[in-house]
């Protein structure tokens, strides 16, 4: 019997991860009303639960088990873009018209700003060569700018994985600190929102950190965030490996 | 029909992602450069000028919603299925690289959202 009740599940993967997913919703939106009295938002429960289930697997988190393969899918690039977009019907083109120039600057900064600090911090805890500075520098980017740059430079599977980890590391500080620091860093305006997307860049973060703070912010911020990897891509294996050869040689 | 909203939010995907993608080998980067972000102006646009002209019917803008109310729960699955084991084990350079520099930005969006704003008042 059980056997046949896994089948089922496995099969419609897609359709448990509904189920599945509606499940972690309720318990997260219980737990905020009577553990928290809503101080700490539903889905920013919800979004570490996820991420606590992500540490039962590996590389795909819970998807690795099969019976949870739908989780992929539904959390996969196709449906959280298609999702992302459905967002823009919210949105103010006014707005975003307002805050094109400081989305524009804050992109820039962005990827300039995360790939440097990124090199620095490297170089002081020991990496001295510019392939894996720049490699740790871009995976500082978003975990994808990291192997991209590292692939067209040539570096070491180790200094890949360190920063596409750097990346993940990122995406996962962006979604657990975004409520935290949102009201310090006045995080609570469209304008803030496409600012904010600009400079972490890291898609996944930025959405699911601006969902855990006020979801109506989530199209501003993903509207510049979906720039930021072609971007770091673009400028990390290129002018910014060309500084920074100038500058460590 | 909802459909007829599910359709166009497609069509604004696609054509946001096949954008993108030109764009992207257009500069030599492998892959997709700000797909999402075409297809949302463009889903904007059209919503725009549809509803101006009094063709946006309910039913057709209720196939767009549903997918906008599903995204938290997709956001959700999503983090359930990132390598958060790799993140944690992979010693200290990772961990301190992304923390840092993920907090070090966050202090960087006031500074930059003022920029934005004097322009907009001036």
């Amino acid at each position: 019997m059980m056997e046949v009740i896994e089948k089922v599940l496995t099969k419609n993967g897609l359709l448990f991860a509904f189920l599945f997913v509606g499940f972690i919703m309720l318990i997260s939106y219980w737990l905020s009303k009577k553990l928290t009295r809503n101080k700490i938002p539903g889905v920013a429960i919800a979004i570490l639960i996820g991420l606590a289930l992500a540490l039962l697997g590996d590389k795909k988190g819970i998807a690795d088990i099969p019976l949870f393969a739908g989780m992929a899918l539904l959390g996969g690039s196709m449906f959280r873009d298609f999702s992302v977009v459905a967002t823009a019907m919210g949105a103010d083109l006014e707005k975003i018209k307002h805050a094109g120039l400081a989305g524009v600057i804050a992109l820039l900064v962005g990827v300039f700003f995360s790939f440097f600090l990124g090199v620095a911090i490297a170089y002081a805890m020991g990496y001295s060569d510019s392939v894996s500075l720049a490699t740790i520098g871009a995976g500082a980017c978003t975990y994808i700018v990291g192997p991209v740059t590292g692939g067209a430079l040539g570096a070491s599977s180790e200094v890949m994985a360190i920063s596409i980890a750097a990346g993940v590391v990122k995406t996962i500080v962006a979604t657990i600190g975004t409520p935290l620091v949102a009201k310090a860093i006045s995080l609570d305006n469209p304008h803030s929102a496409v600012v904010f997307g600009g400079l972490i860049g890291t898609t996944s973060g930025v959405a699911a950190g601006l969902a855990a703070t006020d979801p109506k912010l989530v199209p501003y911020g993903a509207l510049t965030a979906t720039f930021y990897t072609g971007l770091g891509c673009l400028l990390c294996p290129s002018v910014f490996y060309f500084i920074l050869k100038m500058l460590v040689g | 029909m909802i459909i007829y909203g599910v359709a166009l939010l497609a069509f604004c995907f696609l054509v946001g992602k096949i954008l993108g993608s030109l764009l992207g080998l257009a500069i030599g980067v492998n892959g997709d450069v700000g797909g999402v972000g075409f297809a949302m102006i463009l889903l904007m646009v059209i919503n725009l000028y549809l509803k101006k002209k009094g063709w946006l019917k309910t039913e057709t803008t209720k196939g767009i919603l549903f997918w906008s109310s599903m995204y938290l729960p997709i956001i959700v699955a999503m983090a359930s299925t990132q390598n958060v084991k790799a993140a944690i084990s992979s010693g200290p350079v990772a961990l301190v690289v992304g923390a840092v520099v993920t907090i070090t930005a966050f202090f960087l969006v006031p500074l930059i959202a003022k920029i934005g704003r004097k322009e907009q008042n001036a």
